[in-house]
């Protein structure tokens, strides 16, 4: 950061863009175990889109001659019981986890956070009955409103996602808005109102940004619940179904048969976990690098 | 013969930041029955040097390089942890400063008295419960028994400071450390607590310690002083020699940072007012069954241009919540108020927008009116561009001039509020308010949570703002002596109601109603400044 660098007024060369998320990502690029964290994320990204082309075997292909093999040079990371190529298999397995990961937290923060925001701004009448209906959502048994879901509509991967999503915003919507309620009494928001700024603005540029770091913190740990959620739901048989496969699906079954074939929970379980830590990395160093006094000594 | 000797005592922070000299060799003694004032802003290590001596300050990173500390013939510095806890609240009690938190609130008032006196003493609980309620009595809390079973959240702050002192007191120590006790007060409940504190002293002869920033509280009590710099003393005596004859620049800075002149008064000839309120009320909803809190009650007011009007009051008398109300931050519950002309009372969001410009506000704790996750160039930058004072591309010029008018150094434009002090986080906060080129500024509380020097620091910038951009500014303050300083005109609030209104010659002077005269007679350091006849 430009602190220490005088700056002449006459040459002004202001860093145009010194938005609080462009300085985050100057301190993030200094937090080496985060930068980690977000390469091995990427790289397990580009591994999954990219899977069709440089997957070794199709998913559904069994060599039922092998059955669970070990580890071999022809199946790196060996097969399963039908004879399929365990590698392959995380690899698909691994679209099928981020996804569901990725996009029912989006929805989750989407949702949670704005909804929460607009209720702990808002307060009062407004906030109680948006809370109200938050514990209402709350009570409903959510098997029940999945399996209904997914009774009625069939089974559809775009349903899950959302059905997930559409669970797990309620408990980000009241940490949100418990945050949003603290920060509304500190005085630089009355300050921002003093200015004319509207209310969206008040809440985008002055709230939101201060309560990130919970914001975060949940965030990183609804990713690795909703994973695991998807393969509760698979094991019912709400889900993914084989031969498709997904982590949470894999690592059932390699539970399974643990004992005569390890390898089958090993690998998935590596890479489920490894993926969880990195994002853990990131979820870390995000927080740190959006609040200023954090980072700097 | 000294209750207490430091002598040549020293305390070095050892951080990765490198080493910080937080007291650098001081020496004094305390004497029994007397009052040892030790002066400083905030930083200078006060402090520090009164808790190293009972083992308060955390170590590392904290270390004792030098000294000692003579207390019952024996050295504190070279005294165990368990043999300190003797010590402390015994020998030696500690007043804080803030009494809303250094009282447990989920224990009642009469166990949290006891517990020392339990803890020192082999004493049964009900011998002890008798000896609370004598204390409670002696520091004036009336009905001690039965308030021996109230919580905390029922006193109110001044009653809560008694209490903390009863509970200092508790034990009979030789010596009390008292720091800032009454910063977090009232005006008028300061001088009682002092009035207080000096005669529990001379009763039981007491050697008191006295922490404080405040020049004008010390001159009231104290009788020995030092005054301390960056971890020194830089100037030590009685306090005559040294409010009459100070000999350190400092010193003399600091006693000349004491707000004690009278702005001299000029006849306000404009015809029409800026602002005008008519008979304003603010009541907030309280539990069902009560009426209303009023917190403002029939109000009227007006204010010329090129005014600075002084608002005083002490805490809960609605000054503040005026403030507010005046620019529409808060809902009137009846009443009008007009700006330049315009009734703006029933004026919607959309419809104040374009006079928002026009009438800004300036709050008392600037580590609370800043967005900490804004860097200075966005906070500045954010009123001008939403009213459209600059274009994007004149934006950085725009900023840079502005951080000149409040005296900010530029090359901080890039930093965030907790990288600054608070008087610059307060030049941030006023340099956003100005920011529009307004007619009209609230300034609430705006020196109040400041050091003495900086303090005159941000009172002439204010001044000078208002001359040179023809600012009419509505001050609110519960301190006499800065509102004095500042004020063409005063208005003196209570409970909600305007009390007494007039130039400030007039108020000071011949203040009429008992309530203006309780808060002038409530101002500390009178005697600093008749030894020096600069008026009062």
């Amino acid at each position: 950061m430009a602190t220490s660098t005088s700056i002449d007024s006459a040459t002004l060369a202001m860093p145009k863009g010194v938005s609080l998320w462009d300085d985050a990502w100057l301190r993030l690029r200094k937090n080496k175990l985060a930068m980690f964290g977000l390469g091995f994320l990427l790289l397990v990204l580009v591994l999954c889109l990219l899977t069709p082309w440089i997957a070794p075997y199709s998913y559904e292909e069994q060599d039922l001659r092998l059955g669970a093999a070990a580890a071999s040079a022809e199946h790196w990371l060996g097969t399963d019981t039908f004879g399929r190529d365990l590698l392959t298999r995380i690899l698909y397995g691994g679209r099928v986890s981020l996804l569901v990961g990725f996009v029912a937290t989006a929805v989750a923060l989407l949702i949670g956070v704005t909804y929460g925001a607009i209720a702990g701004y808002a307060g009062g009448k407004v906030d109680a009955a948006m809370m109200r209906f938050v514990d209402i959502l709350y009570a409903l048994p959510f098997m029940i409103f999945i399996i209904l879901l997914m009774v009625v509509f069939g089974r559809n991967l775009v349903l899950l996602f959302l059905a997930i999503g559409a669970i797990e915003w309620l408990t980000m919507a009241r940490i949100v808005r418990s945050q949003v309620q603290n920060l509304r009494q500190q005085e630089f928001v009355e300050a921002a109102m003093s200015l004319g700024l509207s209310p969206v603005a008040i809440i985008v540029k002055h709230l939101i940004p201060n309560a990130l770091g919970p914001i975060i913190v949940y965030t990183t740990l609804t990713i690795p619940n909703v994973m695991l959620l998807e393969a509760f739901l698979s094991f019912l048989g709400l889900g993914i179904q084989p031969p498709e496969s997904s982590w949470g699906l894999l690592i059932s079954y390699g539970v399974e048969t643990m004992e005569e074939y390890p390898w089958l929970l090993i690998f998935p379980g590596l890479a489920l976990s490894m993926t969880l830590f990195a994002l853990n990395f990131l979820g870390d160093g995000l927080r740190d690098a959006l609040d200023p006094k954090a980072s700097r000594d | 013969m000294s209750l207490l000797q430091v002598t040549n005592l020293s305390v070095y922070f050892h951080t990765r930041n490198g080493t910080l000299k937080a007291v650098d060799g001081v020496s004094f003694e305390v004497e029994p029955g007397k009052t040892f004032a030790i002066i400083g802003e905030s930083g200078s290590g006060k402090t520090v040097a009164c808790y190293s001596m009972l083992g308060l300050v955390p170590m590392p990173p904290g270390k004792i390089e030098s000294g000692s500390v003579l207390f019952e013939d024996r050295d504190l510095l070279t005294l165990s942890e368990a043999e300190l806890r003797k010590i402390r609240g015994k020998g030696i009690s500690i007043i804080f400063q803030d009494p809303m938190t250094s009282l447990n609130p989920f224990l009642k008032i009469g166990d949290q008295l006891i517990e020392p006196l339990r803890l020192h003493f082999a004493i049964s609980k009900k011998e002890a419960w008798q000896k609370g309620i004598e204390i409670l009595e002696e520091v004036g809390i009336k009905n001690a028994a039965q308030r021996m079973h109230s919580w905390p959240f029922e006193f109110s702050g001044g009653m809560r400071q008694r209490v903390v002192i009863a509970m200092a007191l508790v034990t009979e120590p030789k010596i009390i450390i008292a720091d800032e006790p009454t910063t977090a007060l009232d005006v008028t409940v300061q001088a009682q607590i002092l009035k207080l504190l000096k005669e529990l002293q001379v009763k039981r002869n007491i050697g008191v310690i006295f922490i404080s920033h405040d020049l004008s509280v010390v001159a009231d009590i104290a009788d020995k002083m030092a005054v301390m710099q960056e971890g020194r003393f830089v100037e030590q005596g009685t306090r005559d020699a040294i409010f009459n004859n100070p000999q350190h620049d400092y010193t003399r800075k600091l006693l000349a940072a004491v707000p004690n002149s009278e702005k001299s008064a000029q006849e306000n000839k404009a015809e029409q007012n800026l602002v005008e309120v008519e008979d304003l009320k603010i009541h907030f909803p309280s539990n069902k069954g009560e009426a209303p809190i009023k917190a403002v009650d029939d109000v009227s007011l007006h204010i010329k241009p090129n005014e600075i009007l002084g608002l005083v009051g002490e805490s809960g008398s609605g000054k503040s919540t005026l403030g507010r109300a005046i620019i529409r931050l808060l809902k009137l519950t009846a009443g009008k108020v007009s700006f330049d002309g315009q009734d703006i009372s029933r004026l919607s969001a959309g419809e104040m927008k374009p006079l928002r410009r026009q009438m800004q506000i300036i709050f008392q704790d600037p580590y609370a009116s800043l967005n900490p996750r804004m860097t200075v160039y966005n906070t500045l930058a954010e009123p001008l561009l939403l009213h459209k004072i600059v274009t994007k591309k004149e934006l950085d010029n725009g900023v840079c001039s502005l951080m000149d008018s409040v005296g900010l150094a530029r090359e901080s434009i890039l930093r965030y509020p907790h990288e600054f002090s608070g008087g610059q986080r307060q030049r941030i906060a006023i340099g956003r308010a100005i920011a529009t080129k307004p007619a009209f500024i609230i300034a609430d509380e705006p020196v109040s949570s400041l050091d003495v020097t900086i303090q005159a620091q941000i009172l002439d910038l204010l001044l000078e703002l208002v001359e040179r951009f023809d600012l009419t500014m509505l001050f609110i303050s519960h301190d006499l002596g800065v509102v004095r300083y500042l004020a063409d005109r005063i208005l003196v609030m209570k409970d909600g109601k305007l009390v007494e209104s007039g130039s400030v010659h007039q108020v000071f002077s011949s203040p009429q109603e008992a309530y203006t005269q309780a808060l002038l007679n409530a101002i500390p350091g009178k005697s600093l400044f008749t030894t020096e006849s600069k008026g009062f």
